[in-house]
């Protein structure tokens, strides 16, 4: 199954409901900077409010896909970091330095436009 | 009276079915949600080395009640290449796979109790207690 990719105005939104699977996980990366490039987007928020755990392989996948979009000139800010993923990613030693994030999908559009200067 | 199940490590797909199994065991004993997500996580952790370094292995949760006290344990048993230098894939940053390096070392720090026994040429076996506090 396909995460599903919004456009809104020149950002893109995209909200992770289930469990990531290895495959769904990659399959993201591919399709949201395909639709980066499609849209001209510079902008995506990814609200992880429903995922409630975080292991070291998704988080590198996030983390990638971050700097892929970076590279190809989009920002990207994380939303929704549950308490117990919080923890635990630190825990494990994973900090996402230089990630943008906010509380809330509302905050981390905020912040988007913020970061792009409107 | 401990109580045993177990996920046979094969390919991508069992990693999934090992967490489930895992988180639901743990909300069973009555972990709150951030154990729950560590517990979840560190079965994450273990079944992908499984997968990665050893190809195939297995992923035990076993139910532990001892002197009053309950707990979850994760038992991840492989026969594959096994770890030379335990002391240094306990180091923090270190990694052949080119993850993250958060493996081994993050798992202990999610636990509450952790051992690893590990041959060269004969296979792992790690085991993860968290307690019910």
């Amino acid at each position: 199954m396909r995460i599903p990719i919004l456009k809104l105005d020149d950002c893109l939104l995209v909200s992770i409901q289930w469990e990531l699977d290895d495959q769904t996980a990659l399959q993201f990366q591919e399709d949201l900077l395909q639709k980066i490039h499609e849209t001209s987007s510079n902008g995506v928020v990814i609200d992880l409010t429903s995922i409630d755990f975080i292991d070291s392989f998704i988080a590198k996948v996030l983390g990638d896909v971050i700097s892929m979009s970076k590279l190809m000139g989009a920002i990207v800010v994380l939303t929704g970091i549950q308490p117990a993923v919080a923890i635990t990613l630190i825990e494990l030693g994973i900090g996402l330095d230089d990630v943008l994030t906010a509380l809330d999908l509302e905050k981390g559009l905020e912040k988007l436009q913020q970061e792009l200067g409107e | 009276m401990n109580i045993q199940s177990c996920i046979t490590i094969i390919n991508e797909w069992d990693i999934v079915a090992a967490r489930q199994l895992g988180r639901n065991v743990a909300k069973e004993l009555g972990f709150g949600t951030v154990d729950q997500a560590r517990i979840t996580t560190a079965i994450s952790e273990l079944a992908r080395n499984i997968y990665l370094y050893a190809g195939k292995g297995q992923i035990c949760i076993d139910k532990l009640s001892e002197g009053g006290k309950a707990g979850l344990q994760i038992k991840a048993v492989d026969s594959g290449p096994g770890i030379r230098e335990i002391r240094q894939v306990m180091e923090d940053g270190f990694s052949t796979s080119g993850g993250l390096g958060a493996g081994l070392p993050g798992v202990k720090r999610l636990m509450d109790e952790f051992y690893i026994d590990s041959t060269p040429g004969q296979g792992t076996q790690i085991k993860a207690t968290k307690w019910l506090r």
